[in-house]
Protein backbone atom coordinates (compact mmCIF):
# COMPACT_ATOMS: atom_id res chain seq x y z
CA UNK A 1 0.00 0.00 0.00
CA UNK A 2 1.39 3.40 -0.99
CA UNK A 3 0.80 5.93 1.77
CA UNK A 4 1.02 9.73 1.86
CA UNK A 5 4.52 9.47 3.34
CA UNK A 6 5.78 7.71 0.20
CA UNK A 7 4.61 10.59 -1.97
CA UNK A 8 6.13 13.20 0.32
CA UNK A 9 9.44 11.35 0.33
CA UNK A 10 9.36 11.11 -3.46
CA UNK A 11 8.58 14.83 -3.68
CA UNK A 12 11.45 15.61 -1.35
CA UNK A 13 13.89 13.44 -3.32
CA UNK A 14 12.88 15.13 -6.60
CA UNK A 15 13.23 18.54 -4.98
CA UNK A 16 16.70 17.70 -3.66
CA UNK A 17 17.80 16.41 -7.07
CA UNK A 18 16.65 19.63 -8.71
CA UNK A 19 18.38 21.88 -6.15
CA UNK A 20 21.55 19.81 -6.52
CA UNK A 21 21.20 20.14 -10.28
CA UNK A 22 21.14 23.94 -9.99
CA UNK A 23 24.13 24.19 -7.64
CA UNK A 24 26.40 21.40 -8.85
CA UNK A 25 25.94 21.91 -12.59
CA UNK A 26 28.78 23.99 -14.03
CA UNK A 27 28.36 23.03 -17.67
CA UNK A 28 25.12 23.93 -19.32
CA UNK A 29 22.34 26.47 -18.77
CA UNK A 30 19.78 24.11 -20.36
CA UNK A 31 20.35 21.70 -17.47
CA UNK A 32 19.47 24.58 -15.12
CA UNK A 33 16.16 25.06 -16.91
CA UNK A 34 15.48 21.32 -16.63
CA UNK A 35 16.26 21.43 -12.90
CA UNK A 36 13.86 24.33 -12.40
CA UNK A 37 11.14 22.38 -14.19
CA UNK A 38 11.82 19.32 -12.05
CA UNK A 39 11.58 21.44 -8.92
CA UNK A 40 8.11 22.67 -9.85
CA UNK A 41 7.03 19.12 -10.69
CA UNK A 42 8.21 17.94 -7.26
CA UNK A 43 5.99 20.61 -5.72
CA UNK A 44 3.09 19.50 -7.92
CA UNK A 45 3.55 15.94 -6.69
CA UNK A 46 3.26 17.20 -3.10
CA UNK A 47 0.17 19.24 -3.82
CA UNK A 48 -1.64 16.40 -5.59
CA UNK A 49 -0.75 13.91 -2.84
CA UNK A 50 -1.94 16.25 -0.08
CA UNK A 51 -5.05 17.16 -2.03
CA UNK A 52 -5.99 13.50 -2.47
CA UNK A 53 -5.18 12.68 1.15
CA UNK A 54 -7.12 15.65 2.55
CA UNK A 55 -10.04 15.18 0.13
CA UNK A 56 -9.76 18.87 -0.82
CA UNK A 57 -9.71 19.66 -4.55
CA UNK A 58 -8.17 23.15 -4.07
CA UNK A 59 -4.66 21.68 -4.09
CA UNK A 60 -5.21 20.14 -7.52
CA UNK A 61 -6.50 23.44 -8.86
CA UNK A 62 -3.29 25.09 -7.61
CA UNK A 63 -1.34 22.47 -9.60
CA UNK A 64 -3.00 23.65 -12.82
CA UNK A 65 -1.89 27.20 -12.08
CA UNK A 66 1.66 26.04 -11.31
CA UNK A 67 1.82 24.06 -14.57
CA UNK A 68 0.65 27.07 -16.57
CA UNK A 69 3.08 29.46 -14.91
CA UNK A 70 5.90 26.93 -15.32
CA UNK A 71 5.27 26.88 -19.07
CA UNK A 72 5.43 30.68 -19.22
CA UNK A 73 8.54 30.67 -17.06
CA UNK A 74 10.32 28.20 -19.34
CA UNK A 75 9.35 30.27 -22.39
CA UNK A 76 10.96 33.36 -20.87
CA UNK A 77 13.97 31.36 -19.69
CA UNK A 78 14.59 29.98 -23.18
CA UNK A 79 14.15 33.44 -24.71
CA UNK A 80 16.78 34.85 -22.34
CA UNK A 81 18.99 31.87 -23.20
CA UNK A 82 18.77 32.66 -26.91
CA UNK A 83 19.71 36.30 -26.23
CA UNK A 84 22.60 35.17 -24.06
CA UNK A 85 23.90 32.76 -26.68
CA UNK A 86 23.71 35.40 -29.42
CA UNK A 87 25.75 37.83 -27.31
CA UNK A 88 28.33 35.49 -25.88
CA UNK A 89 28.32 32.41 -28.14
CA UNK A 90 28.37 30.15 -25.10
CA UNK A 91 25.90 28.73 -22.62
CA UNK A 92 28.54 27.36 -20.29
CA UNK A 93 27.59 28.30 -16.73
CA UNK A 94 31.23 28.67 -15.65
CA UNK A 95 31.83 31.35 -18.31
CA UNK A 96 28.89 33.54 -17.32
CA UNK A 97 30.92 35.50 -14.80
CA UNK A 98 31.74 38.94 -16.19
CA UNK A 99 30.29 40.68 -13.10
CA UNK A 100 31.95 40.13 -9.74
CA UNK A 101 32.33 41.80 -6.37
CA UNK B 1 -20.51 32.41 -7.80
CA UNK B 2 -18.82 35.51 -9.21
CA UNK B 3 -21.00 38.47 -8.40
CA UNK B 4 -20.90 42.04 -9.60
CA UNK B 5 -19.54 43.17 -6.22
CA UNK B 6 -16.52 40.91 -6.70
CA UNK B 7 -15.77 42.57 -10.03
CA UNK B 8 -16.33 46.02 -8.52
CA UNK B 9 -13.88 45.24 -5.70
CA UNK B 10 -11.32 44.28 -8.31
CA UNK B 11 -12.09 47.33 -10.46
CA UNK B 12 -8.58 48.90 -10.25
CA UNK B 13 -6.92 45.60 -11.24
CA UNK B 14 -9.53 44.86 -13.92
CA UNK B 15 -9.14 48.33 -15.38
CA UNK B 16 -5.35 47.99 -15.37
CA UNK B 17 -5.52 44.62 -17.14
CA UNK B 18 -7.82 45.88 -19.89
CA UNK B 19 -5.85 49.11 -20.26
CA UNK B 20 -2.52 47.26 -20.61
CA UNK B 21 -3.96 45.03 -23.35
CA UNK B 22 -5.35 48.09 -25.13
CA UNK B 23 -1.99 49.87 -24.81
CA UNK B 24 -0.15 46.85 -26.19
CA UNK B 25 -2.48 46.77 -29.17
CA UNK B 26 -2.33 50.52 -29.77
CA UNK B 27 1.46 50.55 -29.61
CA UNK B 28 1.66 48.21 -32.59
CA UNK B 29 0.00 50.84 -34.79
CA UNK B 30 2.25 53.72 -33.71
CA UNK B 31 5.28 54.90 -35.67
CA UNK B 32 8.48 55.22 -33.62
CA UNK B 33 8.11 59.02 -33.75
CA UNK B 34 4.73 58.72 -32.04
CA UNK B 35 6.04 56.61 -29.16
CA UNK B 36 5.43 59.50 -26.74
CA UNK B 37 1.73 58.63 -26.95
CA UNK B 38 2.48 55.27 -25.29
CA UNK B 39 4.54 57.06 -22.66
CA UNK B 40 1.83 59.53 -21.69
CA UNK B 41 -0.95 56.94 -21.89
CA UNK B 42 1.00 54.62 -19.57
CA UNK B 43 1.28 57.41 -17.00
CA UNK B 44 -2.42 58.22 -17.42
CA UNK B 45 -3.29 54.54 -16.87
CA UNK B 46 -1.33 54.56 -13.61
CA UNK B 47 -3.14 57.74 -12.56
CA UNK B 48 -6.61 56.36 -13.29
CA UNK B 49 -5.77 53.08 -11.52
CA UNK B 50 -4.61 55.03 -8.46
CA UNK B 51 -7.83 57.05 -8.49
CA UNK B 52 -9.89 53.82 -8.68
CA UNK B 53 -7.93 52.33 -5.75
CA UNK B 54 -8.94 55.32 -3.63
CA UNK B 55 -12.62 55.04 -4.58
CA UNK B 56 -13.13 51.81 -2.57
CA UNK B 57 -15.85 50.33 -4.76
CA UNK B 58 -17.25 46.96 -3.68
CA UNK B 59 -16.53 45.03 -0.50
CA UNK B 60 -13.41 44.50 1.67
CA UNK B 61 -12.93 40.96 0.34
CA UNK B 62 -13.82 39.37 -2.97
CA UNK B 63 -13.92 35.91 -4.53
CA UNK B 64 -14.48 34.11 -1.25
CA UNK B 65 -11.59 35.79 0.54
CA UNK B 66 -9.00 35.19 -2.19
CA UNK B 67 -8.66 38.93 -2.76
CA UNK B 68 -8.37 41.28 0.22
CA UNK B 69 -8.67 45.04 0.03
CA UNK B 70 -7.61 46.70 3.26
CA UNK B 71 -5.62 49.74 4.36
CA UNK B 72 -2.28 48.00 3.85
CA UNK B 73 -3.11 47.07 0.27
CA UNK B 74 -4.27 50.65 -0.41
CA UNK B 75 -1.10 52.31 0.90
CA UNK B 76 1.20 49.90 -0.93
CA UNK B 77 -0.75 50.12 -4.21
CA UNK B 78 -0.83 53.92 -4.21
CA UNK B 79 2.90 54.20 -3.64
CA UNK B 80 3.71 51.42 -6.11
CA UNK B 81 1.70 53.31 -8.77
CA UNK B 82 3.33 56.62 -7.82
CA UNK B 83 6.90 55.28 -7.96
CA UNK B 84 6.20 53.59 -11.28
CA UNK B 85 4.92 56.86 -12.72
CA UNK B 86 8.13 58.57 -11.52
CA UNK B 87 10.16 55.76 -13.10
CA UNK B 88 8.43 56.29 -16.45
CA UNK B 89 9.28 59.99 -16.43
CA UNK B 90 12.94 59.35 -15.49
CA UNK B 91 13.43 56.49 -17.92
CA UNK B 92 12.26 58.24 -21.07
CA UNK B 93 15.38 60.27 -22.03
CA UNK B 94 17.64 57.32 -21.23
CA UNK B 95 15.58 54.89 -23.32
CA UNK B 96 15.33 57.34 -26.20
CA UNK B 97 19.09 57.94 -26.31
CA UNK B 98 19.78 54.20 -26.52
CA UNK B 99 17.13 53.16 -29.04
CA UNK B 100 15.22 51.32 -26.29
CA UNK B 101 12.23 53.67 -26.31
CA UNK B 102 9.76 50.90 -27.16
CA UNK B 103 6.25 50.00 -26.07
CA UNK B 104 7.43 46.73 -24.51
CA UNK B 105 9.13 48.61 -21.69
CA UNK B 106 5.87 50.26 -20.67
CA UNK B 107 3.72 47.16 -21.11
CA UNK B 108 6.11 44.96 -19.11
CA UNK B 109 6.37 47.54 -16.32
CA UNK B 110 2.59 47.84 -16.18
CA UNK B 111 2.19 44.06 -16.02
CA UNK B 112 4.71 44.00 -13.18
CA UNK B 113 2.62 46.66 -11.41
CA UNK B 114 -0.47 44.49 -11.90
CA UNK B 115 1.43 41.60 -10.30
CA UNK B 116 2.35 43.84 -7.36
CA UNK B 117 -1.25 44.94 -6.89
CA UNK B 118 -2.46 41.33 -6.78
CA UNK B 119 0.40 40.31 -4.50
CA UNK B 120 -0.32 42.93 -1.85
CA UNK B 121 -4.04 42.07 -1.94
CA UNK B 122 -3.58 38.30 -1.76
CA UNK B 123 -5.86 36.36 0.55
CA UNK B 124 -4.82 32.93 -0.67
CA UNK B 125 -1.58 31.11 -1.46
CA UNK B 126 -2.68 30.86 -5.11
CA UNK B 127 -2.92 34.64 -5.48
CA UNK B 128 0.42 35.15 -3.70
CA UNK B 129 2.04 32.81 -6.22
CA UNK B 130 0.31 34.24 -9.30
CA UNK B 131 0.98 37.85 -8.31
CA UNK B 132 4.59 37.08 -7.54
CA UNK B 133 5.17 35.29 -10.84
CA UNK B 134 3.50 38.05 -12.86
CA UNK B 135 5.88 40.51 -11.22
CA UNK B 136 8.90 38.24 -11.56
CA UNK B 137 8.38 37.13 -15.18
CA UNK B 138 7.90 40.75 -16.29
CA UNK B 139 11.07 41.74 -14.42
CA UNK B 140 13.17 38.99 -16.08
CA UNK B 141 12.09 40.19 -19.50
CA UNK B 142 12.74 43.84 -18.55
CA UNK B 143 16.31 43.10 -17.45
CA UNK B 144 16.98 41.56 -20.88
CA UNK B 145 15.40 44.57 -22.63
CA UNK B 146 18.70 45.69 -24.13
CA UNK B 147 19.21 42.51 -26.10
CA UNK B 148 22.55 43.49 -27.65
CA UNK B 149 24.22 43.99 -24.28
CA UNK B 150 26.32 41.14 -22.90
CA UNK B 151 25.94 42.38 -19.34
CA UNK B 152 22.15 42.69 -19.60
CA UNK B 153 21.64 39.19 -20.93
CA UNK B 154 23.98 37.74 -18.32
CA UNK B 155 22.15 39.63 -15.56
CA UNK B 156 18.80 38.44 -16.90
CA UNK B 157 19.96 34.81 -16.90
CA UNK B 158 21.21 35.03 -13.32
CA UNK B 159 18.02 36.79 -12.23
CA UNK B 160 15.90 34.18 -13.98
CA UNK B 161 17.64 31.12 -12.53
CA UNK B 162 17.80 32.43 -8.95
CA UNK B 163 14.30 33.90 -9.15
CA UNK B 164 12.91 30.57 -10.35
CA UNK B 165 14.82 28.80 -7.57
CA UNK B 166 13.23 31.20 -5.06
CA UNK B 167 9.75 30.55 -6.48
CA UNK B 168 10.41 26.83 -6.23
CA UNK B 169 11.45 27.16 -2.57
CA UNK B 170 8.41 29.28 -1.79
CA UNK B 171 6.08 26.80 -3.53
CA UNK B 172 7.64 23.84 -1.74
CA UNK B 173 7.03 25.63 1.56
CA UNK B 174 3.46 26.40 0.49
CA UNK B 175 2.84 22.73 -0.32
CA UNK B 176 4.01 21.73 3.17
CA UNK B 177 1.84 24.38 4.79
CA UNK B 178 -1.10 23.19 2.69
CA UNK B 179 -0.45 19.63 3.81
CA UNK B 180 -0.29 20.62 7.48
CA UNK B 181 -3.32 22.92 7.53
CA UNK B 182 -5.49 21.55 4.70
CA UNK B 183 -6.33 24.93 3.20
CA UNK B 184 -4.92 27.54 0.81
CA UNK B 185 -6.79 30.46 2.39
CA UNK B 186 -4.41 32.64 4.44
CA UNK B 187 -6.94 33.43 7.19
CA UNK B 188 -7.83 29.76 7.59
CA UNK B 189 -4.13 28.89 7.64
CA UNK B 190 -3.73 31.40 10.48
CA UNK B 191 -6.43 29.64 12.49
CA UNK B 192 -5.36 26.09 11.56
CA UNK B 193 -1.63 26.62 12.12
CA UNK B 194 -2.13 27.18 15.84
CA UNK B 195 -3.93 23.85 16.23
CA UNK B 196 -2.17 21.79 13.58
CA UNK B 197 -1.28 18.23 14.59
CA UNK B 198 1.39 18.21 11.85
CA UNK B 199 3.63 20.74 13.57
CA UNK B 200 6.88 19.40 12.16
CA UNK B 201 5.63 19.57 8.59
CA UNK B 202 4.23 23.06 9.17
CA UNK B 203 7.52 24.41 10.49
CA UNK B 204 9.40 22.70 7.65
CA UNK B 205 7.14 24.64 5.28
CA UNK B 206 7.69 27.87 7.22
CA UNK B 207 11.47 27.55 6.74
CA UNK B 208 11.09 27.26 2.96
CA UNK B 209 8.63 30.15 2.82
CA UNK B 210 11.04 32.37 4.75
CA UNK B 211 13.88 31.38 2.41
CA UNK B 212 11.69 32.14 -0.62
CA UNK B 213 10.73 35.56 0.77
CA UNK B 214 14.37 36.34 1.63
CA UNK B 215 15.40 35.44 -1.94
CA UNK B 216 12.76 37.75 -3.41
CA UNK B 217 13.74 40.60 -1.10
CA UNK B 218 17.43 40.04 -1.75
CA UNK B 219 18.25 39.54 1.93
CA UNK B 220 21.66 38.11 2.80
CA UNK B 221 22.71 35.29 2.48
CA UNK B 222 20.28 35.01 -0.48
CA UNK B 223 21.39 38.27 -2.07
CA UNK B 224 23.88 37.05 -4.71
CA UNK B 225 21.61 37.89 -7.65
CA UNK B 226 20.89 41.44 -6.59
CA UNK B 227 24.18 43.32 -7.27
CA UNK B 228 24.64 41.62 -10.66
CA UNK B 229 21.08 42.38 -11.74
CA UNK B 230 21.24 46.02 -10.62
CA UNK B 231 24.55 46.52 -12.38
CA UNK B 232 23.80 44.56 -15.54
CA UNK B 233 20.27 45.79 -16.23
CA UNK B 234 19.81 49.01 -18.23
CA UNK B 235 19.59 51.82 -15.64
CA UNK B 236 16.03 52.61 -16.76
CA UNK B 237 15.12 49.07 -15.66
CA UNK B 238 17.25 49.15 -12.49
CA UNK B 239 15.32 52.21 -11.31
CA UNK B 240 12.11 50.20 -11.69
CA UNK B 241 13.17 46.90 -10.08
CA UNK B 242 14.99 48.79 -7.32
CA UNK B 243 11.97 50.75 -6.16
CA UNK B 244 8.33 49.63 -6.48
CA UNK B 245 8.90 45.85 -6.06
CA UNK B 246 10.24 46.49 -2.54
CA UNK B 247 6.74 47.67 -1.60
CA UNK B 248 5.27 44.50 -3.08
CA UNK B 249 7.86 42.38 -1.28
CA UNK B 250 6.82 43.96 1.99
CA UNK B 251 3.18 43.24 1.09
CA UNK B 252 4.01 39.61 0.32
CA UNK B 253 5.96 39.18 3.56
CA UNK B 254 3.09 40.69 5.54
CA UNK B 255 0.46 38.50 3.88
CA UNK B 256 2.44 35.28 4.15
CA UNK B 257 4.02 35.76 7.56
CA UNK B 258 1.43 37.76 9.48
CA UNK B 259 -1.94 37.05 7.80
CA UNK B 260 -1.02 33.42 7.14
CA UNK B 261 1.59 32.28 9.64
CA UNK B 262 1.13 34.84 12.42
CA UNK B 263 0.15 32.13 14.89
CA UNK B 264 3.59 30.49 14.60
CA UNK B 265 5.29 33.91 14.75
CA UNK B 266 8.12 33.11 17.20
CA UNK B 267 9.50 30.50 14.77
CA UNK B 268 9.87 32.71 11.71
CA UNK B 269 10.82 35.76 13.76
CA UNK B 270 14.06 34.07 14.89
CA UNK B 271 14.93 33.27 11.27
CA UNK B 272 14.13 36.81 10.12
CA UNK B 273 16.26 38.26 12.94
CA UNK B 274 19.29 36.29 11.69
CA UNK B 275 18.60 37.36 8.09
CA UNK B 276 18.20 40.99 9.19
CA UNK B 277 21.55 41.07 11.01
CA UNK B 278 23.34 39.31 8.13
CA UNK B 279 21.80 41.69 5.57
CA UNK B 280 22.80 44.74 7.57
CA UNK B 281 26.35 43.44 7.94
CA UNK B 282 26.96 42.15 4.41
CA UNK B 283 25.10 45.01 2.70
CA UNK B 284 26.88 47.81 4.51
CA UNK B 285 30.35 46.30 4.49
CA UNK B 286 30.33 45.14 0.87
CA UNK B 287 28.99 48.54 -0.28
CA UNK B 288 32.13 50.24 1.04
CA UNK B 289 34.28 48.35 -1.47
CA UNK B 290 32.30 49.23 -4.61
CA UNK B 291 33.42 51.66 -7.28
CA UNK B 292 30.30 51.23 -9.43
CA UNK B 293 27.47 53.39 -8.11
CA UNK B 294 24.70 51.04 -9.28
CA UNK B 295 26.45 48.16 -7.54
CA UNK B 296 26.97 50.24 -4.42
CA UNK B 297 23.27 51.12 -4.35
CA UNK B 298 22.49 47.40 -4.78
CA UNK B 299 24.48 46.55 -1.64
CA UNK B 300 22.84 49.48 0.09
CA UNK B 301 19.47 47.93 -0.88
CA UNK B 302 20.52 44.75 0.92
CA UNK B 303 21.22 46.75 4.07
CA UNK B 304 17.87 48.54 3.75
CA UNK B 305 16.17 45.14 3.44
CA UNK B 306 17.87 44.27 6.73
CA UNK B 307 16.23 47.32 8.31
CA UNK B 308 12.85 46.39 6.82
CA UNK B 309 13.23 42.90 8.31
CA UNK B 310 13.93 44.48 11.73
CA UNK B 311 10.42 45.92 11.51
CA UNK B 312 8.93 42.55 10.50
CA UNK B 313 10.79 40.64 13.25
CA UNK B 314 8.90 42.74 15.74
CA UNK B 315 5.64 40.85 15.16
CA UNK B 316 3.58 43.76 16.55
CA UNK B 317 1.37 46.14 14.52
CA UNK B 318 3.74 49.00 15.42
CA UNK B 319 6.62 47.05 13.87
CA UNK B 320 4.68 46.36 10.66
CA UNK B 321 3.62 50.01 10.43
CA UNK B 322 7.25 51.09 10.84
CA UNK B 323 8.38 48.55 8.21
CA UNK B 324 5.69 49.77 5.81
CA UNK B 325 6.75 53.39 6.35
CA UNK B 326 10.33 52.26 5.74
CA UNK B 327 9.39 50.51 2.50
CA UNK B 328 7.60 53.65 1.25
CA UNK B 329 10.49 55.94 2.19
CA UNK B 330 13.00 53.57 0.60
CA UNK B 331 11.02 53.25 -2.64
CA UNK B 332 10.77 57.04 -3.08
CA UNK B 333 14.42 57.62 -2.16
CA UNK B 334 15.77 54.83 -4.39
CA UNK B 335 13.76 56.22 -7.32
CA UNK B 336 15.45 59.59 -6.86
CA UNK B 337 18.93 58.02 -6.47
CA UNK B 338 18.72 55.92 -9.63
CA UNK B 339 16.97 58.84 -11.33
CA UNK B 340 20.10 60.95 -10.77
CA UNK B 341 22.21 58.30 -12.54
CA UNK B 342 19.73 58.45 -15.44
CA UNK B 343 19.95 62.25 -15.46
CA UNK B 344 23.74 62.26 -15.73
CA UNK B 345 23.82 59.56 -18.41
CA UNK B 346 23.67 60.52 -22.06
CA UNK B 347 23.90 58.77 -25.42
CA UNK B 348 26.98 56.51 -25.33
CA UNK B 349 27.82 57.33 -21.72
CA UNK B 350 26.59 55.64 -18.54
CA UNK B 351 27.17 57.72 -15.42
CA UNK B 352 27.34 54.62 -13.27
CA UNK B 353 30.83 54.86 -11.75
CA UNK B 354 31.22 56.88 -8.59
CA UNK B 355 34.05 58.78 -10.34
CA UNK B 356 31.51 60.00 -12.94
CA UNK B 357 30.04 62.18 -10.18
CA UNK B 358 33.36 63.97 -9.62
CA UNK B 359 32.95 67.71 -9.24
CA UNK B 360 29.23 67.62 -9.91
CA UNK B 361 28.96 70.72 -7.75
CA UNK B 362 31.05 72.68 -10.29
CA UNK B 363 29.09 71.36 -13.25
CA UNK B 364 25.56 71.62 -11.86
CA UNK B 365 25.25 72.79 -8.24
CA UNK B 366 21.48 72.25 -8.15
CA UNK B 367 21.70 68.57 -9.12
CA UNK B 368 24.64 68.04 -6.77
CA UNK B 369 22.42 69.37 -3.99
CA UNK B 370 19.55 67.07 -4.99
CA UNK B 371 21.89 64.06 -5.13
CA UNK B 372 23.31 64.97 -1.73
CA UNK B 373 19.77 65.19 -0.29
CA UNK B 374 18.96 61.77 -1.72
CA UNK B 375 22.14 60.18 -0.38
CA UNK B 376 21.64 61.73 3.06
CA UNK B 377 18.10 60.36 3.06
CA UNK B 378 19.42 56.87 2.20
CA UNK B 379 22.03 57.22 4.93
CA UNK B 380 19.36 58.26 7.43
CA UNK B 381 20.49 61.77 8.29
CA UNK B 382 17.83 63.86 10.08
CA UNK B 383 15.55 65.57 9.18
CA UNK B 384 15.22 63.66 5.88
CA UNK B 385 12.63 61.03 5.01
CA UNK B 386 15.00 58.06 5.38
CA UNK B 387 15.89 59.04 8.94
CA UNK B 388 12.32 58.69 10.16
CA UNK B 389 12.00 55.25 8.55
CA UNK B 390 15.06 54.09 10.50
CA UNK B 391 13.94 55.91 13.64
CA UNK B 392 10.48 54.28 13.64
CA UNK B 393 11.87 50.80 13.00
CA UNK B 394 14.42 51.15 15.81
CA UNK B 395 11.82 52.62 18.16
CA UNK B 396 9.42 49.73 17.46
CA UNK B 397 12.26 47.26 18.13
CA UNK B 398 13.11 48.90 21.47
CA UNK B 399 9.43 49.06 22.46
CA UNK B 400 9.11 45.32 21.74
CA UNK B 401 12.11 44.58 23.96
CA UNK B 402 14.50 43.69 21.12
CA UNK B 403 17.16 46.13 22.28
CA UNK B 404 20.13 44.19 20.91
CA UNK B 405 18.60 44.15 17.42
CA UNK B 406 18.08 47.92 17.63
CA UNK B 407 21.72 48.37 18.67
CA UNK B 408 22.96 46.23 15.75
CA UNK B 409 20.73 48.26 13.40
CA UNK B 410 22.04 51.57 14.71
CA UNK B 411 25.71 50.47 14.50
CA UNK B 412 25.40 49.33 10.90
CA UNK B 413 23.43 52.45 9.95
CA UNK B 414 26.43 54.47 11.13
CA UNK B 415 28.86 52.28 9.15
CA UNK B 416 26.56 52.81 6.17
CA UNK B 417 26.86 56.59 6.34
CA UNK B 418 30.52 56.25 5.28
CA UNK B 419 29.94 55.10 1.72
CA UNK B 420 27.14 57.57 1.07
CA UNK B 421 29.33 60.40 2.31
CA UNK B 422 32.13 59.22 0.01
CA UNK B 423 29.91 60.00 -3.00
CA UNK B 424 29.02 63.40 -1.52
CA UNK B 425 32.74 64.08 -1.00
CA UNK B 426 33.48 63.16 -4.63
CA UNK B 427 30.71 65.52 -5.82
CA UNK B 428 31.75 68.52 -3.73
CA UNK B 429 35.52 68.30 -3.18
CA UNK B 430 36.95 66.65 -6.30
CA UNK B 431 37.54 68.38 -9.61
CA UNK B 432 35.38 67.42 -12.55
CA UNK B 433 37.12 65.60 -15.40
CA UNK B 434 34.01 65.70 -17.57
CA UNK B 435 32.70 69.06 -18.70
CA UNK B 436 29.71 67.90 -20.77
CA UNK B 437 26.49 69.79 -20.12
CA UNK B 438 23.97 67.95 -17.95
CA UNK B 439 20.84 69.83 -18.87
CA UNK B 440 19.36 68.90 -22.23
CA UNK B 441 16.27 70.82 -23.38
CA UNK B 442 14.32 67.64 -24.15
CA UNK B 443 14.61 66.38 -20.57
CA UNK B 444 12.69 69.26 -18.99
CA UNK B 445 9.88 67.09 -17.53
CA UNK B 446 12.38 64.72 -16.01
CA UNK B 447 14.46 67.51 -14.47
CA UNK B 448 11.38 69.10 -12.93
CA UNK B 449 10.05 65.81 -11.55
CA UNK B 450 13.37 64.70 -10.10
CA UNK B 451 13.73 68.05 -8.35
CA UNK B 452 10.28 67.62 -6.85
CA UNK B 453 11.09 64.00 -5.91
CA UNK B 454 14.33 64.92 -4.12
CA UNK B 455 12.82 67.95 -2.37
CA UNK B 456 9.87 65.79 -1.32
CA UNK B 457 12.37 63.68 0.66
CA UNK B 458 13.09 66.79 2.72
CA UNK B 459 9.45 67.87 2.98
CA UNK B 460 8.20 64.37 3.88
CA UNK B 461 10.99 64.17 6.44
CA UNK B 462 9.86 67.38 8.10
CA UNK B 463 6.17 66.39 7.95
CA UNK B 464 6.36 62.62 8.38
CA UNK B 465 3.39 62.47 10.79
CA UNK B 466 0.48 62.16 8.32
CA UNK B 467 2.16 59.42 6.28
CA UNK B 468 3.03 57.42 9.37
CA UNK B 469 -0.52 58.05 10.58
CA UNK B 470 -1.81 56.51 7.34
CA UNK B 471 0.46 53.46 7.77
CA UNK B 472 -0.54 53.07 11.43
CA UNK B 473 -4.24 53.38 10.61
CA UNK B 474 -3.85 50.70 7.93
CA UNK B 475 -2.63 48.33 10.64
CA UNK B 476 -5.35 49.37 13.05
CA UNK B 477 -3.24 51.18 15.64
CA UNK B 478 -3.34 54.77 16.86
CA UNK B 479 -0.33 56.65 15.45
Amino acid sequence: MISLAHFIVLGTILFCISVAGIFINRKNVIVLLMSIELMLLAVNMNFVAFSRYLGDPAGQVFVFFILTVAAAETAIGLAILVVLFRNRSTINVAEIDSMKG
Amino acid sequence: MISLTDILTLLPESFLTVAICALLLLDVFLRPAQRSITHYLAIAILGVTGWLVLQHYGTPTAFGGMFVRDGIADVLKIFALLTTALVFVYARPYLRDRGLFVGEYYVLCLFAVLGMMLLVSAGSLVIVYLGLELLALSSYALVALNRDSQLSSEAAMKYFVLGALASGMLLYGMSMIYGATGTLDLNKIHAAAALSSQRGMLLFGVVFVVVGIAFKFGAAPFHMWLPDVYQGAPTAVTVFIGSAPKLAAFGMAYRMLESGLGSVGPHWQQMLAVLAVLSLAIGNIAAIMQSNLKRMLAYSTISHVGFLFLGLVNGQPAGYAAAMFYAVSYALTATAAFGMILLLSRAGFEAEEISDFKGLNQRAPWYALLMALTLFSLAGVPPLFGFFGKFLVLKAAVDAGQVWLAIVGAVFAIIGIYYYLRVVKVMYFDDADDAAAIAKPADAPMRTVISVNALALLVLGLTWGPLYGWCAKALGIAP
